[in-house]
């Protein structure tokens, strides 16, 4: 218990309730009797008038004591509690005291009321003073808009978010087994530690709810190797940001969307696990606009970007799964990525033909005359995916036939060709050039049943000069 | 009625990193370059190297020592030993940042 009590019977009482008023007297006749009798109290230190009142209105006895109800009367012996009642009940009084005739006129008995250790807006207080949650206390007095005090603090995104108390924090890492003190990332630009806990606060910040937490760990991770670059992301003038991939059974657990506006907006897991990405790389990595972030246009995935992928529709397999991971094992997959780029085919009903549309949508990534210069997510929707599955194609087909397509001759794309100054060096003028990697080139399914759609997510600098798409398990 | 924990005030966990910048402050800067080498340093940005090569010969035109040095990627901070090495070889540097 931590507490000292002292020995003898402990009362505990608030002013506040009618039966602890009732009882005053009752308590005046044990002192008088010669009980060693000490009266704590929870809210008015003077109450009650004349009994020595000990101050508990911090609720340290109160709390050690796990009271539901007051009054409340504790017999301690050798300084550990060996019995206790609750509430106004003269026999039960009579009996516990072992002193006779008390409360001449009182009713025989009156229940007690609500220890203030229960009441709601102090639960939550209480709670952030016992959990060991680290994190610098805000402080707001209680006219001052939560809303406001955030946004001056420059703690947003630009958009307002949910005030962090201790008590949703605590909500929150409830959704992982993780410890709040482990570091879970170093986060660039700044290469600050993120333990669970602050992951936690900006998750809560976010709107994200306790069961998505995990995925937010896990794409917070993946963020933040030095394969996948958060800093240089971060940094560049390009568009992109971190697109944020989920596969395996907790998207569907977590009511993620990979079906209708799979990429757009109105679903909670999506706009959130992505948004509190971005809240960490802005509190905890130092990445604000105009300071660090140089971006140029920026995009609006740099708010969140997030999305499932449909699995049970595809006509292939999980895009973790080809990455590595097994099968029914959920995991994140990292790209940095710019705004989607749609593009429509309605009329291949053949994948030669429909492959070919998807090439000259993807020819377009940073520049159609730069190769080699950035990775891209093709994202097919369910009814070009059918084409596909109807043909028997598989992924892997599919992607060597894209790169296939979107291999040129030199000549045509080096600087200058095509009465364009922009282009690839002139010394590749005789070499047969590839658009992309097979590795850089990710295939995913996603999006409503209607619309012979597809959309192109392009990339920023690949490879080890840029980033590296990663792939990360999901840990409970 | 007033308590410790009556809610008059409400408080909320802080998101950041806590770390307040640290102030620091510049090394003094030299009066004079004479004697002093100056290390060049590319971030491997295009063109850098331009900027850098038309430096160098300007300095070792008046007699000044030069060390070149280049991050290999501009997209990442230079490693520790680069920056140990930088720090422990020249008394000045020139950094060209961008293309």
């Amino acid at each position: 218990m931590g507490i000292p009590l002292p020995e003898g019977i402990v009362a505990v009482v608030k002013a506040d309730c009618p039966t602890c008023r009732l009882v005053v007297p009752v308590l005046a006749e044990l002192r008088a009797a010669g009980v060693a009798l000490t009266v704590f109290t929870q809210d008015d230190p003077a109450f009650p008038a004349g009994l020595e009142p000990v101050d508990d209105t911090d609720l340290d006895v109160s709390v050690a004591l796990d009271l539901d109800t007051v009054p409340t009367l504790v017999k301690v012996e050798g300084g550990a509690e060996v019995e206790r009642i609750v509430g106004w009940s003269r026999p039960q009084w009579e009996k516990f005291t072992g002193v006779a005739a008390l409360g001449d006129g009182l009713p025989e008995h009156r229940p007690g009321c609500g220890s203030l250790t229960q009441d709601p807006a102090v639960v939550e207080r209480l709670a952030a003073r016992s959990t060991g949650l680290r994190s610098r206390r805000l402080e707001l007095a209680r006219l001052e808009d939560e809303a406001e005090a955030f946004f001056e603090r420059g703690w947003t995104d630009g958009l307002p978010v949910v005030p962090p108390t201790p008590a949703r924090v605590l909500r929150m890492l409830e959704g992982t087994t993780r410890p709040a003190d482990e570091v879970v990332a170093v986060v660039g630009p700044d290469f600050a530690d993120c333990t669970v806990e602050k992951a936690a606060v900006n998750a809560v910040m976010a709107g994200c709810r306790p069961e998505y937490f995990p995925v937010v760990l896990a794409a917070l991770e993946a963020a933040c190797t030095d394969e996948f670059n958060m800093h240089g992301l971060l940094c560049t003038t390009w568009f992109t940001g971190p697109v944020v991939i989920v596969n395996g059974p907790i998207a569907t657990e977590i009511g993620m969307n990979s079906g209708v506006n799979a990429l757009g907006q109105g679903n909670r897991a999506n706009a959130t696990i992505g948004r509190a990405l971005q809240l960490v790389v802005r509190n905890i990595g130092g990445g604000r606009p105009g300071e660090i972030d140089r971006a140029t246009l920026g995009g609006p995935g740099k708010y969140t970007f997030c999305f499932a992928e449909d699995e049970a529709g595809s006509p292939w397999e999980p895009l973790a799964v080809e990455r590595g991971i097994p099968e029914g094992t959920s995991a994140v997959t990292l790209f940095a990525g710019s705004g989607p780029h749609g593009f429509a085919d309605q009329k291949s009903r053949e994948p030669e033909s429909l492959a070919r549309s998807m090439a000259w949508a993807l020819d377009g990534v940073f520049h159609p005359k730069l190769a080699l210069m950035s990775d891209a997510v093709l994202v097919v929707a369910p009814e070009h995916g059918r084409v596909f599955r109807e043909a028997g194609w598989s992924k892997a087909r599919l992607r060597s036939r894209l790169i296939e397509l979107l291999t040129k001759p030199g000549a045509e794309i080096v600087a200058g060709a095509g009465g364009c100054a922009e282009g690839m060096p002139e010394h590749l003028a005789g070499a047969d050039i590839p658009k992309f990697v097979p590795e850089g080139l990710l295939i995913v399914h996603a999006g409503g049943a209607a619309g012979m759609f597809s959309a192109v997510i392009g990339g920023w600098v690949r490879g080890d000069i840029g980033s590296v798409p990663v792939t990360r398990k999901v840990k409970p | 009625m007033s308590t410790a924990i009556d809610g008059d005030v409400r408080i909320y966990l802080d998101p950041t990193s806590e770390r307040t910048a640290i102030a620091r402050t510049l090394a003094d800067r030299p009066a004079s370059l004479e004697g002093k080498v100056v290390g060049l340093i590319d971030i491997s940005k295009p063109r850098g190297d331009v900027f850098l090569d038309r430096l160098e010969t300007l300095l070792t035109g008046q007699g000044l020592r030069t060390v070149r040095f280049r991050k290999p990627t501009f997209t990442k901070v230079a490693p520790v030993d680069l920056r140990h090495e930088i720090s422990t070889k020249c008394d000045v540097i020139v950094e060209a940042l961008a293309d």
